[in-house]
């Protein structure tokens, strides 16, 4: 039966009127008094010496107030870098230096080199043209292979060469994974390339500074999916800015994807504008804008190695990934091809040897970080693609060499460091087959057949890893900052309730669903409570929304705070209802002393909190409002099997997808309805870049899918109804809640099962294509067929 | 600059513009309609679809100037006259047809564009339509049974609860 | 954008004059001019909007059975119109619904992007453009990509298509744009076949002479076999390659003439 609320309800979400009546407050729709407008001046050549540039001209133009260059930035830090990953040899990474705006040189196409600020965009725009910049183009790395060739042009002079680092996993296995590979009955080899995205949130990044010289505080909106680590990062590393004299603010975030994690020059730009002009300055992407300045995600080389014994079971797995950092280390770009990618190699897989080397590559591109999924992707894509050729290459199912190979017993410790908690692959592959009708598919293809169609099926099982986390172990991991999450609960006098979040909501809907966890606690009406977020003024020092993270880490944070309030309320109501502490229970929003009906209401005790007259204040101080901050003890793993059955249509290519299956296992729902929009949007993403979405280099450094004319946005006719279950459910062991995470697994999990169906399909149809990179546009899979 | 007069949400509006501003800016910026929204700027997103003399058109593409004169209905003039959601927001809200919410005012006039065209369409018609409407967040899926629901149609509970 | 005036004549001669200035542009429903100007890549100092001229709009059939499309009709009006179903089913395709309330067929071929549909159906059709001055077959009217016989300040004030016995129009849209990858308008009169393929070509639209000939001896998709598109003068990009484009060149040939026929 549905619930009607609280934990396990489909509640509509309370957001939604103010999205549906344009009431939404984006950051684009702030406007202060008096404000400024910034026009970004970026460079047209992937890699260039800047000579000189003259500003004269653009500040004689009408409206302008000031240009500034990198030398008015002389006194301020560099956008930090937030993880330090340690390379096999045991050295550190080469970490060059990211200023605001380029110094000397430029390093992409997009690389900020001037900034003007006038009354209004037009006359910011207008001067930014009258800008007289003379800059030598130098030679681009554009290609990671060639950026790895002795001699070849450095990004960075300051460096040794354009490696960033060469991270080897787990280095003490390497030899016997070499070893075992070697004297295998079977090697499954794979080459592939995980292209280049560009995360593309519909809401374009925005900045507004402002600063008060009357108190000295200065305050920054921004489109960010994590108000505090952006403070941190800008105040402490930047700017030099105390933490209580800046105020961040991320209000309605119009979707994020990985991209609006981290900290970017505009924000550090209009914070310090907004202090040296005097008054505030705002700066809004254009969306050609974006694709040379949001960070890119994935964009890794692979080869892949699967060594197998003559009956299917997997011996050893060797994989090697170049993966590209672009021209400068974005926030937590070298963790990704690393610790959120070599951790995941082994899968659903009991396989018991594997390495991972990843080399990361500086190039003359955008700088690359985390998109959806996050090395997660990469890591399932390989794997999932390498295994399904394996089943072919032995002529064994494709399903059956999954089964044959599943982990079964947990906990489950990988070869690659992690422990997995919970799960039941054979549970969701078996969920997975029943949806699709996986019986009934020859009946299809020969449907399909005969219309001169390629029908093909393909498959994927994806583990994935939430919730990043013990802090100290991802502090020797590397990581700068801490990744657990906070929440203070604030309860109010008559027993409403404000929940203050350090998770940030920017589609998620977690001002319903957080409110039905600590309704559900309570027993009281979720209309009782608010969830406040995105706002370093209002709450705890939180680390944000990410990796998918927020119901496992910021969601066990409330149930924390939650716990400390109820235990609280306890002691008051049994100071009411004149028992103990231990008879009391909390049903339904009253108190009650066990096996009596004597029983308080819950307003009644908030009451009694706040004006404690009649209140234990010798044992208890008064007031009802409590902290938590909560780091996990591991990570929460997710789980599925996803299916995808596609057309072929062998005259144009065309790849049609006619149905997608994905049987997921996130342990418990609080919100089924708000889980299943999560799979979907994943889904339509992991669709996207293995059929359409290419972000694409000519070898000048120039991008040839700047804008929505040439980069491929799935759209509403490109995808078919999805079929979502979450049915089969292994709850996380050390979370309260018993929760997983359910944010990234679409995109994981999808670009697989894609890729396998339409070579299924091109077998099938007496095609011997083995793979073909992504995205499988037409054009590609035309060629693929036609030799 | 150029006086313009229009109709907006049913009020009469002026304002001074230049030939280059575009009508969305004119909404978003003189009369501060922010529901209008901007997400790309080669006409492609649909965030910032109005109706002009009832016909759904990209603001961003269109000046100012040239909507003198017309009738323009925005996101912030759907819902019924007593405040409460209009049935395509409602049938948004009920089947979870949107998340970040940034797209959703385009989603919506569009749909409602649609459905004064063609008040049952198919599943391929409403997908069909939406080609000039991009999201990045729902896959679609629960945008195309909203409207489907909101023109009277079975669709499928919200969630296999 | 840079700054520029707008001027809205409601008659064809005050369009005229507006013209006549040096800087002056023409701006049909702007939705290909107007993301062009937001990328500078213009700078006119007026825009000279024709969508305020009743005269140039609407859709009739003249005494010759023409199909007459006034120069500022809107792409969803003559969706609408049915007369030409062919013509119809090919305006209900062209970019999405917003831009079909806005774009007309006067800007459409005005410009002529090599990858636009209007033109397919212009030429396929051997339509006549009529300006404000003469009128122009669609064999010499188009004159490789983004080049037309228009004169400087000439503006197509209406296009009159003759009624084909079948016609059909097969798009292979490019993904991101969903301008045509290839379109190739096959249209049969009773005295031959004429194939017009946009998309695909490096000097715009273009004629399929050999499929024409083919097509005119036998109307099947089978008088093709044989055939075949050279990819040398194909345009060739992220999307697809020059011989990719040859051969979809054929392959919806085909296809249009399947359902033509």
């Amino acid at each position: 039966m549905p619930k009607d609320g609280g934990i396990g309800a489909s509640s509509k979400r309370r957001e939604d009127l103010r999205f549906l009546t344009g009431r939404g407050k984006y950051t684009d729709d702030i406007n202060l008094q008096n404000q400024t407008h910034a026009y970004f001046v970026r460079s047209d050549v992937a890699h260039g010496t800047i000579n000189s540039i003259d500003t004269s001209a653009a500040e004689a133009m009408p409206g302008v107030l000031r240009v500034f260059t990198a030398k008015d930035f002389e006194a301020v830090g560099g956008i930090p870098c937030g993880w330090q990953i340690t390379d096999r040899h045991g050295e550190v990474m080469q970490e060059p230096k990211h200023p605001v705006l380029a110094e000397g040189k430029v390093r992409h196409v997009g690389d900020p080199i001037a900034v003007v600020v006038a009354e209004t965009q037009a006359q910011a725009r207008d001067a930014g043209e009258a800008l007289d910049i003379d800059i030598t183009e130098l030679p681009a790395v554009i290609d990671m292979r060639d950026a790895l060739k002795d001699g070849a042009t450095k990004v960075h002079d300051d460096l040794t060469s354009n490696l960033c680092y060469d991270w080897g996993f787990v280095e003490e296995n390497r030899d016997a994974v070499d070893e075992a590979i070697k004297g295998a009955h079977h090697v499954t080899t794979l080459e592939l390339t995980n292209n280049r995205l560009v995360a593309n949130p519909m809401e374009p990044r925005v900045a507004v500074g402002d600063y008060d010289f009357s108190t000295d505080e200065h305050t920054l909106y921004t489109t960010s999916q994590n108000p505090h680590v952006i403070r941190l990062l800008m105040g402490a590393f930047v700017l030099g800015i105390p933490e209580h004299k800046l105020r961040v603010v991320a209000p309605d975030v119009g979707g994020g994807f990985g991209t609006k994690i981290f900290h970017y020059a505009e924000e550090a730009f209009c914070t310090f504008a907004a202090k040296e002009i005097g008054r505030p300055v705002k700066w809004t992407s254009s969306r050609s804008e974006a694709f040379m300045s949001d960070a890119h995600g994935r964009d890794h080389v692979t080869k892949i190695e699967l060594a197998l014994d003559k009956d299917g079971n997997f011996l050893a797995l060797r994989t090697d990934t170049l993966a590209n950092m672009g021209a400068y280390l974005s926030t937590f770009a070298p963790s990704v091809p690393t610790w959120l990618h070599g951790t995941l190699m082994a899968g659903n897989y009991k396989t018991p040897l594997i390495y991972v080397n990843v080399k990361a590559v500086f190039t003359n591109t955008v700088p690359v970080d985390a998109y959806r999924g996050a090395g997660r992707p990469e890591a399932t894509f390989q794997l999932e693609r390498v295994v399904d050729k394996a089943a072919r290459e032995m002529g064994i199912d494709p399903v059956e060499l999954r089964r044959k190979n599943f982990i079964t017993e947990f906990p489950y410790a990988t070869p690659v460091a992690v422990e997995y908690d919970t799960g039941d692959y054979h549970a969701t592959m078996d969920k997975l087959l029943e949806m699709s009708d996986h019986a009934g598919f020859d009946t299809r293809a020969a449907e399909s057949k005969k219309n001169g169609k390629l029908r093909g099926f393909g498959i994927s099982h994806y583990i994935e890893a939430c919730g990043i986390a013990p802090s100290n172990l991802v502090g020797q991991l590397g990581a700068r900052a801490g990744l657990y999450e906070s929440a203070t609960v604030r309860v109010n006098a008559t027993g409403s309730i404000s929940v203050m979040t350090g998770s940030h909501s920017h589609g998620q809907g977690h001002e319903t669903s957080f409110a039905q966890v600590v309704a559900d606690m309570i027993g009281i009406d979720e209309s009782q409570i608010d969830i406040v977020h995105g706002d370093t003024a209002k709450t705890p020092m939180g680390m944000g929304t990410y990796g998918s993270r927020s119901i496992a880490v910021g969601g066990s944070a409330m149930v924390k705070a939650t716990e400390k309030i109820i235990n609280k309320a306890k002691k008051i109501a049994a100071h009411l209802l004149e028992a103990s502490d231990a008879d009391i229970e909390l049903k339904d929003g009253a108190f009650s002393v066990a096996g009596t009906d004597k029983s308080v209401a819950w307003g009644d005790v908030t009451l009694a909190a706040y004006v404690p007259h009649n209140y234990p204040l010798e044992d208890i101080e008064p007031g009802l409002e409590e902290t938590a901050f909560y780091d996990p003890a591991n990570f929460t793993y997710p789980s599925g099997g996803y299916g995808c059955e596609v057309e072929v249509d062998p005259e144009t290519g065309k790849v049609t997808v006619l149905g997608f299956y994905a049987a997921d296992d996130f342990g418990n729902i609080v919100n089924p309805m708000i889980v299943e929009g999560q799979v979907h949007g994943g889904l339509a993403q992991g669709i996207g870049q293995a059929l359409l979405e290419n972000c694409a280099y000519d070898a000048e450094g120039q991008i040839l899918s700047g804008s929505y004319m040439d980069y491929a946005m799935p759209r509403a006719d490109d995808l078919p109804m999805f079929n979502v279950d979450h049915s089969c459910i292994t709850p996380c062991t050390h979370n309260p809640l018993g929760v997983k995470g359910c944010g990234e697994a679409g995109a994981i999990g999808s670009p697989p099962a894609l890729v396998n169906a339409v070579i299924d399909a091109l077998q099938r149809g007496g095609h011997d294509v083995t793979h073909i990179d992504m995205p499988l546009s037409p054009d590609r899979v035309w060629a693929a067929m036609n030799g | 600059m150029t006086k313009v007069s229009m109709t907006v949400n049913g009020k009469a509006v002026s304002g001074e513009v230049e030939g280059r501003t575009l009508l969305s800016a004119f909404l978003r910026d003189d009369l501060h309609l922010t529901g209008t929204h901007i997400g790309c700027d080669t006409s492609q997103c649909g965030a910032c679809v109005v109706h002009v003399d009832g016909k759904a058109v990209k603001s961003c593409t269109m000046f100012a100037a040239e909507a003198d004169g017309a009738e323009v209905a925005t996101i912030e003039g759907q819902a019924n006259k007593d405040g409460s959601l209009n049935v395509i927001q409602a049938a948004f809200k009920e089947h979870h047809g949107l998340q970040c919410g940034f797209c959703t005012p385009g989603m919506v006039m569009s749909a409602a564009a649609l459905l004064k065209e063609n008040p049952k369409p198919t599943e391929a018609e409403v997908r069909d339509y939406l080609e000039g409407n991009i999201c990045r967040c729902t896959g679609y899926h629960n945008i195309v049974k909203a409207i489907l629901a909101a023109s009277g149609q079975d669709v499928p509970a919200v969630a296999a609860e | 954008m840079y700054n520029f005036e707008i001027n809205r004549p409601s008659t064809i001669a005050d369009a005229v004059k507006a013209l006549a200035s040096d800087e002056a542009q023409a701006l049909g429903g702007g939705q290909t001019l107007i993301p062009t100007l937001k990328q500078r890549l213009a700078s006119p100092e007026t825009l000279v909007s024709l969508t305020g001229i009743d005269e140039m709009k609407g859709i009739c059939v003249d005494d010759d059975g023409r199909l007459c499309v006034g120069g500022a009709t809107i792409h969803a009006d003559v969706a609408a119109d049915g007369r030409y179903p062919a013509l119809s089913a090919m305006a209900s395709h062209i970019g999405d619904p917003a831009v079909r309330n806005r774009g007309t067929i006067g800007g459409s071929i005005a410009n002529n992007d090599p990858a636009a549909c209007y033109p397919a159906a212009v030429l396929a059709s051997n339509a006549t453009v009529v300006t404000n001055t003469r009128e122009i077959d669609a064999d010499d009217y188009f004159q490789g990509m983004f080049t037309t016989a228009l004169e400087e300040g000439e503006i197509v004030t209406e296009v009159k298509f003759p009624v084909p016995e079948v016609a059909n129009y097969q798009k292979f849209v490019q993904p991101a744009s969903r301008f045509a990858l290839v379109g190739v308008f096959v249209a049969k009169f009773s005295d031959g076949v004429r194939v017009a393929v946009t998309g695909a070509s490096e000097d715009g639209v273009f004629r399929w002479t050999d499929a024409e000939a083919a097509l005119s001896d036998n109307f099947s998709a089978d008088a093709l076999e044989g055939l075949s598109v050279s990819a040398d003068g194909m345009m060739s990009d992220l999307h697809g390659s020059a011989a990719y484009r040859a051969h979809l060149v054929k392959v919806m040939t085909g296809r249009a003439v399947t359902p033509a026929a």
